[in-house]
């Protein structure tokens, strides 16, 4: 009759964690599908400004990005410490802002071609002369919807 | 004898490979900023004829190279900037056909007229530094979103939200087209009560 008696034993069962794989794949889909892979790689300091007024960028398709700073210590040897603009996967001069508008300009399709913003990602110890530099040049090629992209935060954050 | 069963794979490595992958996901997110604050610049065809501006219509505020701030010529805080730009707007000064019918300022005949001809005039040299000159722009736009937000609680109360917040909704890809119709002129009602008249000067050199 001890055949069917229970067997009796002090060890609890162990915890199935066959269900602990999708739990983690279930996050790291998450995490995939928010990422948004950057286009470029910064070759520039790139510490925005803060600011809290802000109104948020139109879409992706409609934004080209024009990042300025100093060059990251990487780039600092051969490029100096003086603050540089990058325009896709290279640093610019001034004169090469208004071409590259343009192309990225024609890049784009037909209907989105007038409502271009162009989005200033510039380092906030940058000085004021290359920026301007920077708008005179969207100013000739009629760039003239411009977003200076801050990180949220008070005004306050930027006076040290 | 009993039968033998397959032996079951072992999945316990799963986990580890998973959390592998997650944690490399984990760290090469960089999670991009798209907000920011939105300008527009002036085209650059020179107007021939300028129009003559009153000096009391424009506010001057500039930035000089050691990062310090000046309102109307007076050395100021960039904590009062905010307050002084709001009360030079909604000033209110005009008279007859000028006259300002929703401001609440102190109606100071030495200051602007009505928040349609009041300029801020906003300067800065070679040499200052970015991050001071978007706190600036900033506590600027901050002034006129203050008053705008004043002006659209006071026309539409019924829609229980500030002129911030309206945009924003109007902005948002989620909102329906209709309501977005419904906001479009609410929004443009306010925004010409106080237009952003925001000039920029060309930058001063350093010698």
């Amino acid at each position: 009759m001890s055949k069917f008696k229970k067997k009796k034993g002090g060890d609890l069962p162990a915890i199935s964690t066959a269900s602990l794989p999708d739990i983690v794949f279930m996050l790291l889909f998450f995490f995939m599908v928010a990422t948004v892979m950057r286009d470029s790689t910064l070759m520039v300091k790139n510490q925005l400004p803060a600011a809290d007024q802000i109104q948020k960028l139109d879409k992706k398709d409609r934004v080209m990005y024009i990042y300025a700073g100093e060059p990251s210590t990487r780039y600092a040897e051969k490029y100096g410490t003086q603050a540089r603009i990058q325009l896709n996967d290279k640093f610019a001069t001034v004169s090469e802002v208004g071409a590259f508008v343009l192309s990225e300009r024609a890049s784009k399709r037909q209907e989105l071609q007038d409502v271009l913003t162009t989005a200033l990602k510039v380092d906030g110890d940058t000085k004021m002369g290359l920026i301007s530099d920077i708008k005179q040049e969207l100013r000739k090629v009629n760039a003239l919807k411009i977003n200076y992209t801050t990180r949220v935060g008070d005004f306050y954050q930027n006076m040290d | 004898m009993a039968k033998r069963s397959a032996p079951e794979v072992n999945a316990g490595s799963m986990a580890d490979i998973a959390f592998l992958l997650l944690i490399f996901f984990l760290v090469t997110t960089t999670i991009e900023t798209d907000s920011g604050l939105n300008r527009k610049l002036p085209p650059i065809e020179e107007i021939e004829d300028p129009p003559i501006i009153k000096q009391k219509n424009i506010f001057t505020v500039v930035v000089n190279k050691n990062n310090q701030l000046l309102a109307e010529e007076e050395l100021i805080d960039i904590a009062d900037l905010r307050a002084l730009a709001a009360e030079f707007l909604d000033n209110g000064g005009g008279e007859g056909e000028e006259e300002c019918k929703y401001c609440q300022g102190p109606g100071d005949p030495k200051s602007s007229d009505n928040p349609d001809k009041a300029i801020i005039s906003l300067k800065n040299d070679r040499e200052t530094s970015y991050k001071v000159y978007i706190a600036v722009q900033n506590e600027l736009v901050a002034a006129y979103n203050e008053l705008r937000d004043r002006e659209f609680i006071r026309l539409f109360p019924s829609e229980n939200m500030s002129f911030v917040e309206a945009n924003k909704k109007y902005y948002d890809p989620r909102t329906s087209p209709q309501e977005k119709i419904r906001l479009k002129p609410k929004l443009s009602e306010v925004k010409l009560l106080f237009p952003q008249k925001l000039s920029e000067a060309e930058p001063s050199k350093t010698n």
